[in-house]
């Protein structure tokens, strides 16, 4: 057991578990924020997908020691209110189907625009084909993305920037 | 497992919530469904089985069906709603209970039919529930009811006007009237509307509940040790090295396996990998796919039991101008959808609670009250949402495991399965292997249309047949002359289900793909050979002809691409699809694929799109990437660097034309499913000149 603290979504947290216990598990069971899926375990599905300081990772293969110090975004914590323009975009296109890779969906694309605002389909299908989705989702995915591209060029004028976790 | 097997979901489909429906409205409420409404601040009020009216306005639907992304719980609300002619930003569902008497002997999702089946219950519930309020309102106007109306979530009468929370007590004490009618379908005001989805916003911010997120109060995590071969089972097992595990706190042995049990799930896998486990690896420990396949062989090479014979059957074979032969084969496929298998079981001495997400809810309490040898008022089935289902949830494999540990460990558990678990312990589609013998007359338009198909059975034998597996091949809609049909179940062990289309998923495949083998040895155009056959089938002709018009049939293509189309009729529905392929340095992409789909009456346009596209998807996915092989008795892929999937950057531009239609609606989950293989072979075809005939389609048979 080790006492392992960082960042989730905002505010501090400490753990007191297995070090190599991975980032998934730490959230889903020792903390009980279980918006971030198991898919996989292997990094092959994207369901358990993250922010580490800004950047799309995988929980599952995440030892929970190797964010110490950092911080971490989960899907509960990319807006208090889905507002997001990632999240917008998802609603306005009504994305989801059985809805289980979406968590990991969003915070992949959020990862993405946040990097590059304006993707191209190529950006997208390069980032997002790290995502597996059952339901065949990827059509409206894509879409989304392009929107929430916009909503986010819409509201990053500088008198109003809006937030990209 | 075994409850599974006995279930004949076909039917039930003049069962099911369908059946429920005339009693639904005389039925009082029980308590338990009164409860699932507690979490609204303000007090609800049954009106039937399907409708709780809360004082706060606020409409909740109980839906006896699984939501796996397929959309009952919009489109159903939808239904009732309009009926009820309430509020729609008011309206909200919850799961409900297993309750044969509200909702039908076989409560669950299967089958493409929650709107087939449902679209009559919600709207007399919903018109029912209406009469209800303006009776109590008229009770409370003193005035009669021929002078109240609604106006969306209110009955008025000249100056009076009360809100249907206001009168939902009053109502819920009336009897329910019989015999009301329900809407003209001109007044319908939410039906045929693309209204959003009520379970987006909790799955766009994480707070859908699935199965897998189940919490209980004291709640332990438990993965189980299970025989890698089928029909294999624990010969011994050693938990020293598990129970020293840090976290692990219980192992206890049950049918399917080693059970370890830990303080969370990572715990409980390191467990089980430290756990010494040794299986008696039953009958089928040398089984290979190549044995497989010589066993289907061997049974479609026998004479089989007729599935369907027309005119001299096989016999006219002998006075066909031309005669064409052909093997057609499909693999062994997982479900694989993205949440794995996994139930929370609480067991206790005087009752047991099961959450989880569950396709048969019935299956799962009969699961459970056999483990635990509980009366059916102490066995609760929380239905939670579905991370998929595509069949594989019609299962009780997980809840019987859940149940047991739980029994055995005396504490609430939360069983996962891995996806290493999931997919070497699936119920997977079946393997074919099918003969095709065809006819053509001396105009060279089929005239003969023979198969045996060699193909383990699930779905329960009724002559020598079981109809899962040569549906496709026996109905289809062409007319041919001389048709026969044969069955011969092989068998080898490997256990198998439901997988979206069912038998059509392999079978459409092959009968649409031989088709156009009979359009090309007899000179004729695809389409042309189908407007031909389908003449007398005018929703299919209707779907072929606008999927061909649209996707610019016989028009010029860029060089090296290719067009393919196919047909399915099933689930009431009927969709024809063209695809458009191209093969560049040996590498298939598929470009485009054209839907035109009639499933009759649309309740909700944005849901049916969005189900044909996730159907073509699956069907891609089956056909173009891995299949499920066995070796040793054991499956070979584990996890989905082995059993890949379609991803997003191998997506075509999918466009789908839904045909309008005043017909009872059809079923729309797996309508798509089957007509993207064929459509994408018959495009390959035009390409290479090469046909393909087995699934999936490997990268060699492009060359």
């Amino acid at each position: 057991m080790a006492n392992i603290k960082f960042t989730l979504n905002g505010k501090s947290q400490s753990v007191d578990v297995p070090p190599q216990m991975p980032l998934l598990w730490v959230l889903r069971d020792t903390l009980g924020m279980t918006g971030t899926k198991f898919g996989c375990g292997m990094a092959l599905c994207g369901a358990c997908t993250v922010h580490q300081n800004g950047q799309a990772i995988r929980a599952c293969i995440t030892p929970v020691s190797s964010v110490a110090g950092k911080t971490i975004t989960t899907i509960e914590g990319l807006s208090p209110d889905s507002s997001h323009a990632v999240q917008k975009a998802w609603l306005e296109l009504d994305v989801p189907q059985c809805g289980y890779c979406q968590s990991g969906q969003i915070m992949a694309a959020a990862a993405l625009l946040a990097k590059n605002a304006k993707p191209s389909d190529a950006d997208i299908d390069e980032v997002m084909r790290g995502n597996i989705c059952r339901c065949g989702t990827y059509q409206s995915i894509r879409q989304a993305i392009h929107r929430a591209s916009q909503i986010l060029t819409a509201s990053n004028r500088p008198a109003h920037k809006g937030g990209v976790a | 497992m075994t409850l599974v097997k006995k279930v004949n979901r076909r039917g039930f489909l003049k069962t099911g919530i369908g059946a429920a429906a005339g009693l639904t409205l005389s039925f009082t409420i029980p308590e338990k469904t009164r409860l699932l409404a507690q979490n609204n601040a303000a007090r609800a009020f049954p009106l039937n089985g399907y409708i709780h009216i809360g004082a706060d306005d606020s409409v909740t639907l109980v839906l006896p069906k699984s939501e796996m992304g397929q959309g009952p719980m919009t489109a159903l609300s939808q239904i009732l709603a309009d009926e009820l002619d309430c509020n729609w930003s008011k309206v909200h569902a919850i799961f409900a209970p297993v309750d044969p008497k509200l909702y039908g002997p076989m409560q669950g999702t299967f089958g493409s039919m929650s709107v087939r089946t449902g679209w009559e219950p919600m709207r007399r519930s919903g018109a029912t529930a209406r009469a209800m309020l303006i009776e109590a309102a008229a009770r409370r106007w003193n005035v009669d009811k021929s002078q109240c109306r609604t106006e969306i979530g209110a009955v008025v009468a000249s100056n009076q006007r009360a809100t249907y929370g206001s009168l939902a007590e009053d109502a819920a004490k009336l009897p329910p009237p019989n015999g009301v009618a329900p809407k003209d379908p001109g007044q319908f005001r939410l039906i045929g509307k693309s209204l959003k989805r009520l379970d987006t916003p909790l799955k766009v911010n994480g707070t859908a509940v699935f199965g897998i997120d189940a919490k209980v109060p004291g709640m332990q995590y438990a993965v189980v040790a299970r025989c890698p071969v089928f029909g294999g089972k624990v010969a011994s097992f050693d938990d020293a090295k598990a129970k020293a595990v840090p976290g692990v706190q219980q192992v206890v042995e049950i049918s399917r396996g080693v059970a370890v049990i830990a303080d969370n799930t990572w715990s409980a896998m390191e467990g089980r990998r430290a756990l010494e486990v040794h299986f008696d690896e039953g009958p089928l420990a040398n089984l290979d796919s190549a044995a497989i396949r010589q066993m289907m062989q061997e049974g479609a090479s026998k004479p089989g039991a007729i599935a369907r014979k027309a005119g001299d059957g096989s016999a006219a074979l002998s006075g066909a101008a031309k005669k064409i032969e052909a093997v057609y084969e499909a693999a062994y496929m997982s479900h694989a959808p993205m949440e794995p298998m996994n139930c929370t079981a609480h067991v206790r001495p005087d009752g047991c609670d099961v959450w989880a997400a569950t396709q048969i809810q019935t299956a799962a309490k009969q699961t459970a009250m056999q483990i635990t040898k509980l009366p059916a008022d102490k066995v609760n089935i929380h239905t939670l949402f579905l991370g998929g289902g595509f069949g594989r949830r019609g299962g009780a494999d997980f809840i019987e495991e859940a149940v047991e540990i739980s029994k055995a460990a005396g504490i609430p558990v939360k069983l996962t399965w891995s996806r290493e678990d999931d997919m070497t312990h699936d119920l997977y589609r079946p393997a074919s292997y099918t003969r095709f013998a065809g006819g053509l007359d001396a105009d060279g338009w089929p005239s003969v249309w023979a198969a045996n198909v060699g193909c383990p059975s699930f779905a329960g034998m009724r002559n020598g047949v079981d109809s899962a597996a040569v549906e496709g091949i026996h109905d289809i809609a062409y007319e041919i002359p001389h048709i026969q049909v044969e069955y011969n179940k092989a068998d080898p062990g490997i256990p198998t289900t439901y997988w979206r289309s069912v038998g059509y998923s392999q079978n459409t495949f092959f009968t649409e793909s031989f088709l156009d083998e009979l359009a090309v040895a007899g000179g004729k155009d695809p389409l042309e050979v189908r407007r031909r056959l389908l003449a007398k089938t005018p929703r299919m002709l209707n779907v072929v002809e606008l999927a061909a018009q649209k996707a610019g049939w016989g028009k010029p293509l860029p060089a090296g691409h290719g067009r393919g189309i196919a047909v399915t009729n099933n689930i009431g529905s009927f969709n024809a699809q063209v695809a458009e392929v191209s093969i560049e340095k040996g590498k298939l992409r598929v470009h485009h694929i054209v839907c035109a789909v009639d499933c009759g009456h649309v309740v909700n346009p944005a849901i049916v799109e969005a189900q044909i596209q996730s159907g073509i998807v699956y069907g891609l996915s089956a056909a173009l990437k891995d299949a499920i092989t066995i070796k040793n008795g054991r499956v070979q892929q584990t996890n989905f660097d082995k059993y890949e999937v379609l991803r997003i950057d191998e997506m075509p531009v999918v466009e789908v034309h839904i045909v309008p239609s005043q017909n009872a609606p059809g079923g729309i989950g797996e309508a798509s499913t089957p007509t993207t293989a064929p459509a994408v072979a018959n495009a390959i075809f035009a390409v290479t000149g090469k046909r393909l005939r087995r699934l999936p389609i490997r990268p060699e048979d492009l060359a």
